[in-house]
């Protein structure tokens, strides 16, 4: 079946993508090129995930920078009352993001499109100024953290950190990807389309859209848990940055979000520039770049890199090529 | 709770419903039992509250009064998925396709989520009722490549593909030239010969005479008649209600 084979060839291209990881972290010397692509990463399974709810069900999340905020400081909390290893920073993370997606999406997620979009916005600050007051994660100040020994086969944290990334894209994409195949993503896509209509085609709504918003929640905070020990600092204003938001959305839509791989090309294309500016020109000219790209893209292919590589209504996977 | 119904228990029974918006009354008051396999028309004149009706017994609106009671179960506080798993479908006045989809996909939405388990693969199902709607031809094609006439039957089949036991169409024929009504009444009419029972909301008079085992008609959302076709059609209450507009 066309289906089997698809998913043979995902996992296989999921697979030699691990081990070209891997390998990378065994032989290039260089600390600098697994700098700017842990960013990159970041920023593929950020997108990945913002399209879950974003892109799937069409609601628009300004939030993303409230869960990756929550995921950096449940991990910098948890390190430092626990010096838990990166792994437990990390599934803590998502636990706690998945039940901030819960709560939000309860009390939003009756509310329409535009509505979701400005709680999700209050939703960083709220979250931020509790932040800044909270004296023993280092309040407004900020917080030092020393990072602990580097675990084979790794000689270098940043080097276990790219690999430890490109793992949670791994993880988001295969779910992103399984969702669109599944029952769900066909729900998902109905009430993006039409929300009555597809109430009344027998699709529970408010629970789909509950589901998407607390793994996309999960999936942006775990995203955000290794960033601490990244920079070995955490303040409030970076970690809620809105950036993360603007930036999430935009490579959503700029990749097109009818399929999983166009937040993965919109992060690809977005963070690889954002990446060379900030080394060649500043980095302040990064959301610059962003903005004309978002209008480029709306104005020019409102279907994202995807809409212009692909025919219409062949995006939607399971078989069709 | 489950209630088992009484073999000649009506299908539906909607009692003493009233639904307002502001200080508006759409429907005041309204109680009407429709029996199982019946094929049943819904007239009045524009803004009577024939949609809000149908709002109500699929759960799109909540009532303030009354209650819907489907196959012996009291369903007034059931979102509408809840609804149409129980058997329950509807088209819309003004069609309201999942555009991003194709016409195939539309279909597979309702047997995803609304029927269970079946010994067909999905897509044979779908197929099926495309087939049985003049579709078959279409199924591939997004929904803005239809025309009226089968944008409207689109409507039906997707409706069909939650396996109703009641299905409510809502002016399937507006607009549709004279041979296209006859064609979409002709299908209703064959659905309703299999068991399924149909409320259908018309305006065109000859396709309501031909279809309906009964008629209620509305006005000001109040039931002014109700009865076989042509004794509500005689009535003088509903021949000024229909002039009047
Ligand atoms: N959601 C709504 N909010 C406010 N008024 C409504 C709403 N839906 C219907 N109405 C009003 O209720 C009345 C009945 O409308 P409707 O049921 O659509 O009539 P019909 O289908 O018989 O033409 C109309 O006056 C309409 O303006
Ligand atoms: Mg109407």
């Amino acid at each position: 079946m066309m289906k089997h084979r698809n998913s043979i060839a995902f996992w296989a291209g999921v697979a030699i993508f691990l081990v070209a990881v891997l390998s990378m972290t065994q032989i290039v010397r260089n600390e600098y090129p697994f700098f700017a692509g842990y960013v990159i990463l970041q920023f593929i399974a950020l997108a990945v995930a913002w399209s879950i709810l974003g892109g799937y069900a069409g609601y628009v999340n300004f939030g993303t920078n409230a869960f990756f905020g929550v995921g950096v400081y449940t991990a910098v909390a948890l390190f430092k009352a626990t010096g838990a290893p990166l792994v437990v920073q990390i599934a803590a993370a998502a636990v706690i993001g998945m039940l901030l997606g819960f709560g939000v999406g309860l009390l939003t997620l009756r509310m329409r499109g535009i509505f979701f979009s400005i709680a999700t916005i209050a939703l960083a600050i709220i979250i931020e100024t509790f932040v800044m007051n909270w004296r023993f994660v280092g309040g407004a100040a900020g917080i030092q953290l020393q990072r602990p020994p580097v675990t084979a086969p790794f000689d270098s944290y940043v080097k276990m950190l790219f690999f430890v990334q490109a793992i949670l894209v791994v993880i988001a994409v295969g779910i992103a990807r399984y969702i669109q195949n599944s029952r769900m993503g066909r729900g998902l896509q109905a009430l993006r389309d039409d929300e009555l209509a597809a109430e009344c085609t027998g699709v529970p709504t408010l629970k789909l859209k509950l589901v998407a918003c607390m793994i996309s929640g999960a999936l942006m905070s775990a995203v955000g848990a290794p960033a601490a020990m990244y920079l070995q600092y955490a303040d409030p204003s970076s970690a809620f940055n809105l950036t993360y938001s603007v930036s999430a959305l935009a490579m959503s839509l700029i990749g097109g979000t009818a399929h999983w791989i166009g937040p993965v090309l919109g992060a690809i294309l977005l963070g690889s520039t954002q990446q060379f500016l900030a080394v060649t020109i500043s980095s302040e000219i990064n959301v610059l770049v962003l903005g004309i790209m978002l209008v480029l893209f709306v104005v020019g292919a409102p279907k994202g890199i995807i809409g212009l590589l692909r025919p219409r209504y062949r995006l939607r996977a399971g078989g069709k090529p | 709770m489950t209630v088992t119904a009484a073999p000649d228990a009506p299908l539906l029974q909607v009692g003493t419903l009233t639904k307002t918006f502001g200080g508006f009354t759409a429907l005041d008051n309204i109680s009407v039992d429709i029996r199982k396999g019946e094929r049943f028309g819904l007239i009045g004149p524009n803004g009577s509250g024939k949609t809000t009706l149908i709002n109500c017994i699929s759960g799109a609106l909540r009532p303030q009064v009354g209650s819907v009671v489907f196959c012996g179960e009291d369903i007034t506080q059931l979102p509408p998925h809840q609804r149409a798993r129980r058997g329950i479908a509807r088209s819309f006045q003004i069609p309201r396709p999942f555009k991003s989809m194709t016409v195939l996909e539309n279909l597979m939405v309702g047997l995803d989520f609304a029927t269970v388990g079946s010994s067909l693969p999905e897509e044979d199902i779908a197929m099926s009722i495309l087939t049985r709607m003049g579709l078959a031809s279409k199924a591939g094609a997004p929904t803005d490549t239809l025309s009226q006439v089968e944008l409207r039957k689109m409507e039906l089949a997707r409706a069909l593909a939650v396996r109703p036991k009641l299905l409510i169409s809502d002016e399937a024929m507006a607009g549709l030239s004279s041979s296209e009504v006859d064609e979409v009444l002709d299908l209703l009419i064959s659905l309703g010969e299999e068991d399924i029972t149909i409320i259908m909301i018309e305006h065109i008079m000859q396709a309501v005479m031909r279809f309906s085992e009964r008629v209620m008609c509305l006005d000001a959302g109040k039931i002014i008649a109700i009865g076989a076709p042509a004794e509500v059609m005689a009535n003088k209450r509903v021949q000024e209600a229909y002039l009047g507009t």
